[in-house]
């Protein structure tokens, strides 16, 4: 009995969590704008929508790691699924999870986009070494 | 191994590890703690007693430090407040009344075997812990904190906890579904890559909007 209590309540706040965190993870990045050359590139017009994730995160792959940001993105990746999964599940039972969602999946996007900004920046600063030298 | 070294080169690195004393206690005595565990486990076997004994045991030693860490967590939470003492107070008896709840729960039953009483421990241990962090991090978006660093090292402590009592709780609900040995190695790592990375990537200055942490927003 007690341990059916402490399963079903450490599921239910695994699940705040991790909601939590990664939340964390993507409001830490809202204070930074998308920088024109990520506009660009993405075609992100003014604000990031959750749609805007998958070919962010494909451009992103096309750029030189950068090793300070591999494990947000990749957490932010998960939820990013998550929040899919979550969509496709209840969104028809509950409609307000289609809207929550979708603002968290542009929240996503948005840290991707700033991701690929830093990407870009550290391309551009390779590129000048490599001139000078 | 290495995410906790890791974690201690980064604390070092950033001038954070006595601000981040007992963090890094935790992590440099898991440090210990495999070394301890990997000598049994070559001397006597992984199937051997002994190897159970030094796991569960080393693991409940752990799980004591960590619950350290998390006061020591909650006492900068409460120190605007000047509660860190009743704080201390408070999750010293919680760890006594664990530990004896959990011996008069192992000690009514008949086989009175050690080990299920060092399962029994961690899990209600775990779900303790679980329990302070979910109370420190209600606190947290009472108190409006803003420390990023701070926010993160709960949300991370969170998250080892719950996934530990869940698996531990399974464990003695199904035993044939041993969770904790494929999660363990993963959860080992998370806790000092994510403080590391936390470390890292933010400083003391940082500081983030607390009303976009809630889960559900009201």
């Amino acid at each position: 009995m007690m341990a059916a209590f402490i399963l079903a309540f450490s599921l239910l706040t695994l699940l705040m969590f991790f909601v939590s965190y990664c939340r964390s993870l993507t409001a830490s990045s809202l204070h930074t704008s998308i920088t024109e050359d990520v506009r660009d590139v993405t075609g992100i017009q003014v604000r990031a929508a959750g749609r805007d994730y998958a070919r962010v995160v494909q451009i992103l792959q096309l750029c030189p790691d950068r090793p300070a940001d591999r494990s947000g993105l990749q957490i932010v990746g998960a939820y990013y699924g998550f929040l899919n999964l979550l969509d496709q599940g209840f969104a028809k039972i509950f409609p307000a999870v289609r809207a929550w969602a979708e603002e968290e999946r542009a929240g996503c996007a948005h840290f991707a986009a700033v991701a690929l900004g830093r990407r870009i920046a550290l391309n551009r600063e390779m590129l000048a070494q490599q001139v000078e030298l | 191994m290495c995410a906790g070294v890791c974690f201690v080169a980064c604390s070092l690195r950033r001038t954070s590890f006595l601000k981040y004393f007992f963090l890094n206690l935790y992590v440099i005595l898991s440090l210990f703690a495999d070394l301890i565990r990997q000598g049994v486990l070559r001397f006597y076997g992984v199937d051997s007693p002994q190897y159970g004994y030094a796991y569960y045991y080393t693991d409940c030693l752990l799980t004591i430090a960590l619950f350290v860490a998390v006061i020591s967590l909650a006492s900068r939470v409460f120190a605007e407040l000047q509660l860190a003492k009743y704080v201390r107070f408070v999750a010293v008896l919680l760890l006594l009344g664990t530990a004896g709840f959990s011996y008069a729960v192992v000690a009514q039953s008949t086989e009175r075997l050690t080990t299920v009483f060092a399962v029994e421990l961690s899990q209600n241990l775990y779900f303790v812990g679980l329990v302070l962090t979910y109370l420190l991090w209600g606190a947290v978006l009472k108190l409006q904190e803003t420390r990023t660093r701070l926010v993160q090292m709960v949300l991370s402590l969170g998250l080892y906890f719950s996934a530990y009592a869940g698996s531990y709780a399974l464990l003695n609900l199904a035993p044939r579904y041993e969770v904790v040995q494929y999660l363990a190695p993963i959860l080992g790592c998370f806790l000092p890559v994510s403080w590391a990375m936390t470390i890292m990537r933010y400083s003391e200055d940082s500081r983030l909007t607390p009303a976009r942490l809630v889960a559900v927003p009201r």
